[in-house]
């Protein structure tokens, strides 16, 4: 049968309160013993009282029987059927009296007239013949002295419970008879006051009892409160520390063995609060470091440019090999202030100082910014720019000037990567989120580079990357730009084929991402036959693309690349 | 080095690298336009800010490594009416301090009222109840831009290009720190503005006349 869902309720809280659990056993285990105590007590008390009351009834039944037997002795030794009659009455009648006004006599003669006496005349003598005991003792031919408890039944229908002694009596026989008759003498002993006092004894075992299992209870809830009303504090305190409250401590009190666990307890926060400490100053100095360095070198960095500005404008008065090396400077001064800027984006993000201004915006608009923006880096690196556009607009809740540079910093890394092949933009929409690829068929990615290309200053080919312009930090910017916003950046890419970058928001800001309206692997890819290579995708969402065929040929090195590619010469000088 | 850039672009600088010899340095040659440093020895750029703001409405066009902080704000609150990021380029400050210094050349005559405010714009004076209200130039531009298209809403981006000059978006913090100052200035209650009003989500516009 399943349990109530009241009676589960109960068990869970159960399981969960000690004190509970404690008082509950000691309830049970109390009751028990009680309960076997106070029946053996109340059996004792009744059996005491009641063989006390059979060895009076016993005596009162013999001098009954005396009585009766008087009585007879006084008749003649045959009498006539009249007079005996009479003399058995009277006998009866003395025989009552002995046996005193409560308790009633009666009277059986085998095969005779039966002559009773009794208080009540629904106490029969025939109903008491059952009992095996006593019908042997009835019929057996020897004086016997019997006794059974019966009920007593009353005159106004109820019973009570009571005792009847049988004895045989001696009765002349009849003028007429030859031998005298068998006769039982009955003697009824109600016992209602033993059964009053019976009820007392019990009922006051019972309430006490009670009260002993009530007594048990409440001293065991107060017993385990002592133990639990700390361990409980000591339990939210630690819940407290959990959840960041460094500096809550436990009271204490007094030098028992909680105190001392409480004074563990604080010397463990507090060990733990400085450790914590020390290592948010550690980071917090790191950041700061980062963010200074970052700063400081921007005020000499000034005059550095403005001093390249003078150069680079009358580079056409020097010597050829000056008018280069100023160019040179000019270049790399870009990259510098490229590189700068993208630090400390970086070091804002590591100090979560970066905040969502989400607003509504048109996400295709944005695209189409961004893209006519990148024109002149697509007109240099010869890949064609392609444009793929839902109809209308796509509102959604997003950081405008994030999602710019993220789609800027993707469409810069497939420009640099896209081995003069097109690379298609492409914006989709669902109920709940927007997606944007940028897909190029360029050089891709080998196995496992997909998760790597996020990582801070990546090279997936050390000495091709320093040709690049790029910072590094492009693509590790857009991945926490596109966490800020709680959505999804991931990365696609196969040797040779190309790669697909996907970016996946949530249309309204803050609320959870479940798919994408873009696949990330593009359905244009050829599928080749599968292999044991591993899908070459990533993202930090727990969705697995399908298989992929990865062939492992060729070097994939996708970088985020600023619009000044500086020469070769750059590396040389 | 900037004065070296300046002089090629045909300004005449003077250069003071202490902040509190500032205020006498400004007395003395009464620019015509003011870079500051918020990062000075002694005073502090933003202090250097305020003196200058409280006894004229020169152009102030700060110089800042720190976009990000509070710095920006407070120094626009303070009276700068620009600012410039470094590291700059040499043509991209000069251009702002063009933009700053360049005149609009109002040959006409105009009158245009705002609420109870009223705009000489040739005259470049502004009067409430025949009262004179001194504002800065570039407080002035910002009230006769959005005077003169009264029923229209103008975005930051907006104000940004047609006031201060920018024509890449910029920081729009720009707008709401001189939108916050003017309005400490021509509005009666600047908690319940009446001449430039907020058009939210979008911009701001001039109140009814």
């Amino acid at each position: 049968m399943m349990p109530g869902l009241a009676y589960r309720r109960a068990l869970e809280r159960r399981r969960r309160s000690l004190q509970l659990r404690v008082v509950a056993t000691t309830l049970v285990v109390s009751a028990g013993v009680v309960a076997v105590v106070g029946l053996l007590v109340a059996s004792q008390v009744r059996d005491s009282i009641l063989t006390a009351k059979v060895d009076d009834s016993l005596r009162v039944a013999g001098e009954a029987l005396n009585s009766f037997d008087t009585a007879l002795s006084k008749s003649s030794p045959h009498p006539e059927p009249l007079v005996l009659s009479s003399t058995i009455r009277t006998a009866l009648q003395a025989a009552a009296d002995k046996s005193g006004s409560r308790n009633p006599v009666a009277l059986t003669g085998k095969g005779a007239t039966v002559v009773a006496r009794s208080v009540d005349k629904s106490l029969s003598p025939s109903n008491v013949d059952d009992n095996p005991k006593l019908a042997d003792a009835v019929s057996s031919k020897a004086p016997v002295r019997a006794w059974q408890y019966v009920r007593i039944a009353l005159a106004n229908g109820k019973t009570e419970s009571g005792l009847v002694v049988v004895q045989s009596a001696a009765v002349p026989t009849l003028a007429s008879a030859t031998s005298s008759g068998e006769y039982r003498l009955y003697v009824f002993f109600p016992l209602n006051a033993q059964a009053k006092v019976l009820t007392l004894v019990q009922r006051t075992l019972l309430l006490g009892g009670i009260g002993l299992i009530l007594l048990f209870g409440g001293i065991a809830w107060l017993v385990t409160r002592q133990i639990v009303q700390p361990v409980r504090h000591t339990a939210r305190i630690a819940e407290m520390l959990a959840a960041g409250r460094l500096q809550e401590r436990l009271a204490i009190r007094g030098t028992d063995e909680l105190a001392k666990l409480g004074l563990s307890f604080n010397k463990m926060a507090d060990s733990l609060q400085r450790q914590i400490r020390e290592l948010e100053d550690l980071s917090r100095v790191q950041r700061r470091f980062v963010s200074d360095v970052s700063h400081e070198l921007r005020t000499p960095l000034t005059t550095v440019r403005m001093a390249a500005d003078v150069l680079h404008a009358a580079r056409g008065d020097f010597p050829p090999a000056v008018s280069r090396s100023a160019e040179l400077l000019q270049h790399e001064l870009d990259r510098f202030e490229a590189l700068l800027v993208d630090l400390l984006e970086i070091s804002r993000h590591d100090a979560r100082a970066a905040v969502l201004e989400a607003e509504s915006v048109d996400v295709c608009d944005l695209v189409r910014s961004v893209v006519d923006l990148s024109r002149s880096h697509s007109d240099r690196t010869e890949c064609p720019l392609m444009l793929d556009l839902p109809a209308g607009q796509v509102y959604a809740e997003v950081d405008a000037r994030r999602v710019q540079r993220i789609i800027r910093n993707l469409i810069n890394n497939a420009l640099e990567h896209g081995e003069r092949q097109p690379v298609r933009v492409t914006a989709a929409a669902s109920e709940d989120a927007v997606a944007i690829t940028v897909r190029d068929v360029g050089v891709g990615l080998r196995p496992g580079e997909a998760t790597l290309v996020f990582n801070r200053f990546w090279r997936a080919d050390a000495a091709r990357a320093r040709s690049s312009g790029g910072t590094g930090l492009g693509l590790a910017i857009a991945l926490e730009d596109a966490r800020l916003h709680g959505g999804w950046l991931q990365a696609w890419g196969e040797s040779g084929v190309g790669a697909n970058f996907r970016l996946t928001l949530p249309r309204r800001a803050g609320e959870p991402l479940h798919s994408s309206p873009l696949p990330l692997e593009p359905e244009d890819v050829p599928v080749a036959e599968p292999d044991d290579a591993t899908p070459n995708a990533t993202s930090h969402q727990p969705e697995r693309p399908p298989l992929l065929p990865v062939t492992v040929r060729g070097i994939g090195q996708p970088r985020k690349v600023d619009p000044t590619t500086p020469s070769p010469e750059a590396l040389r000088g | 080095m900037l004065g070296i850039v300046l002089r090629g672009e045909g300004f005449e600088p003077f250069f003071v690298e202490d902040g509190d010899k500032a205020m006498a340095v400004f007395r003395e040659c009464k620019p015509d336009l003011v870079l500051l440093d918020i990062m000075l020895p002694g005073t502090d750029g933003i202090e250097v800010c305020r003196q200058i703001r409280a006894e004229s409405g020169v152009p102030i066009v700060m110089l800042t490594a720190r976009a990000d902080t509070l710095d920006v704000v407070v120094g626009l609150e303070s009276g700068a009416d620009d600012y410039v990021m470094k590291p700059f380029k040499s043509k991209e400050l000069v251009a702002r301090v063009r933009a700053r210094l360049r005149r609009k050349d109002d040959s006409a005559p105009e009158l245009l009222t705002i609420g109870e405010v009223t705009i000489d714009v040739a005259g470049h004076t502004i009067s409430r109840d025949g009262e004179m209200l001194a504002l800065t130039p570039l407080e002035f531009d910002l009230l006769v831009a959005l005077a003169r298209k009264p029923a229209r809403v103008f975005t930051r981006e907006m104000l940004l290009e047609q006031v201060w000059g920018y024509r890449h978006a910029a920081d729009t913090r720009l707008v709401n720190v001189h939108v916050q100052r003017l309005r400490a200035k021509v509005e009666r209650d600047p908690e319940k503005p009446q001449v430039v009003v907020t058009v939210r989500g979008v911009g701001y516009k001039a109140g009814p006349p």
